[in-house]
């Protein structure tokens, strides 16, 4: 647990300095979209890797988290920072309520039943004209502040994310350590097993869905508030198979994984601006060649490759 | 201190378990004896609350458990060493023992408490005692049994439910575990019901047995004289005693 907590301080410095190097850049601003997208790949992840539940319809729950922020401040104007945790809990509570008959389901069952609500999600936001704008989206999204202080820049914007980021980071480290995480891992290898352990299988793999949604759901109303525009496309089905591409690639059950795959998945699109359109085919690629290759993600395929690549040179360290 | 009666199952449609009476004393070791299909680790499973009894009477000591969820029967005193061991492969040993106690980590019991009896399981086997960190998976068949065995123990049951402990192992392994079974039994008083398909070993481990074919009870008795029953011999025991079977 020390040194659990010692590689979280040492990430939390590290991602805390990064602006120094890059200020002004439009890195910046990627890198805010990174913190969003590692608050999803974390919150899949605990779904995903350690509960081994899987979910296709997370972007519905970003995508209702973005909404209800966007509509109750836009159009009703309340509070955001009121808003926020009104919608996060929502959500939850959503996620909970479903959660019980969908999580019934195993494997590909399931996979069809959250794919389903997913698109449930995204085609009530497109089609509520009246409220959500439909497909072309809600503009004039106020941005948080703090008094007179406007998150309205993208250094300010990078400290907001990142303190929610972080916070997600340090609660899936403590859950995964705990005797939460274990059950969790439990269920993911033997439910029967899990549960003559005594572990409520049922409602844990609810809870942890319901917690995973209301992540989701912060990370949509931050995604909201910062973008100052929300439209249904960052919402479909597509953006849910990029958040289990981000995990896999990342590493499942693996939480600094989830960040891996997150900045991977969302900086290489900036440096392959010229294949955007085939982005989908990208990811495809990737996680192809991740599952066939690297079936443990990033953080456990890389330094594999790094020892034996050492260790072809003549042979450091791994004897 | 275990009581079933009248008790019936269902898988779907399939009528598993047909009227199941049956019962334990406390401090008494019970097996369960019986072909592929029997029903044996239905009983199990219907005790333990994994695969709810459609009807019947199940009592653990004066409470009735049927329709109680797995969790709370647990947490009664009650556990269960799954058919085919089924530990966590991917976590460590200790982990795995960690599990076992999950509801006395729950409850807020004192952590030393549980190192404790976490000792004591490595002293009832030395073998893990060698193997803390590693992980489960990557051990052989027969310490994934003791483990199986020690991750139950640690939830402190009054009694242990096992389903076939010596399921693919060699006879040197098991009878390690049949020993530690009845020194739990000598040195805490813990009730035991076995299923078997070894049924010479169980029996001779058992202070009584009963007999299953499709989903009943077809006898009862003292291990030893099951031991001795010629319908038991010439069906599990492997006595050839055609005659007598086929009457």
């Amino acid at each position: 647990m020390k040194k659990e907590l010692l590689k979280f301080l040492l990430f939390s410095v590290l991602m805390l300095l990064v602006p120094l190097a890059l200020h002004g850049s439009y890195l910046m601003n990627v890198l805010v979209f990174v913190g969003i997208h590692t608050m999803l790949a974390v919150a899949l992840n605990l779904l995903l890797g350690y509960a081994g539940q899987i979910s296709l319809g997370h972007a519905g729950f970003f995508g209702l988290g973005a909404y209800l922020s966007a509509i109750l401040t836009t159009t009703f104007g309340f509070n955001p920072w009121l808003v926020m945790p009104l919608a996060a809990v929502v959500v939850g509570l959503i996620a909970f309520l479903v959660g019980f008959p969908i999580l019934k389901l195993k494997g590909h069952y399931l996979a069809m039943a959250t794919l389903g609500l997913g698109v449930i999600i995204y085609i009530i936001i497109n089609e509520t004209v009246d409220y959500t704008g439909g497909p072309s989206g809600l503009s004039g999204i106020p941005n948080l502040a703090v008094g007179t202080f406007v998150f309205n820049s993208d250094i300010r914007n990078y400290y907001l994310i990142w303190t929610a980021a972080l916070a997600v980071i340090l609660l899936a480290v403590n859950l995964t350590n705990s005797r939460v995480g274990r059950a969790l891992r439990a269920i993911h290898d033997s439910e029967v097993a899990a549960r003559v352990m005594g572990v409520n299988a049922r409602l844990l793999k609810v809870q942890i869905f319901a917690l995973s949604a209301i992540v989701s759901a912060l990370a949509g109303s931050l995604y909201a508030h910062t973008m100052t525009f929300v439209s249904p496309a960052s919402f479909g089905f597509n953006f849910s198979v990029e958040l289990l591409t981000m995990v896999v690639i990342g590493g499942l059950g693996s939480i600094y994984g989830s960040f891996l795959g997150a900045a991977l998945l969302t900086l290489l699109p900036e440096f392959l601006r010229s294949a955007q359109d085939f982005d989908i085919i990208i990811y495809g690629g990737v996680l192809m060649l991740m599952v066939m290759f690297m079936p443990g993600g990033l953080v456990r395929g890389v330094p594999e490759l790094l020892k034996k690549m050492l260790g072809n040179r003549g042979g450091v360290g791994n004897a | 201190m275990l009581r079933l009666k009248n008790i019936n199952t269902y898988y779907g449609k399939v009528h598993a378990l047909k009227n199941v009476s049956l019962h334990l004393a406390e401090g008494e070791i019970v097996t369960l004896i019986g072909a592929n299909g029997a029903g044996k680790t239905t009983i199990l499973n219907t005790i333990s609350g994994v695969t709810p009894a459609a009807g019947g009477e199940l009592f653990f000591g004066k409470e009735a458990i049927i329709g109680h969820a797995a969790d709370r029967v647990v947490s009664l005193g009650l556990s269960q060493v799954p058919e085919g061991r089924q530990v966590f492969k991917p976590l460590s040993v200790e982990d795995n023992l960690r599990l076992g106690a999950y509801l006395r980590y729950r409850r807020r019991e004192s952590r030393a408490d549980i190192l404790r009896d976490m000792e004591q399981i490595f002293t009832l086997f030395p073998r893990l005692a060698d193997r803390r960190r590693q992980l489960a998976g990557t051990m052989s068949g027969g310490e994934q049994q003791m483990l199986a065995i020690g991750r139950a123990l640690m939830a402190k049951p009054r009694m242990l439910l096992l389903d076939e402990p010596s399921m693919g192992l060699a006879p040197l392994v098991v009878q390690e575990i049949f020993r530690v079974l009845q020194q739990l039994r000598r040195e805490q008083g813990t009730t035991i019901l076995l299923v078997e398909q070894n049924a010479k070993a169980a029996l001779k481990l058992a202070d009584r047995g009963y007999v299953l074919e499709t989903g009943k009870v077809i006898l009862e008795g003292a291990a030893d004289e099951l031991l001795e029953n010629a319908e038991v011999k010439r069906a599990y025991l492997g006595k050839d005693k055609k005659e007598i079977w086929e009457r």
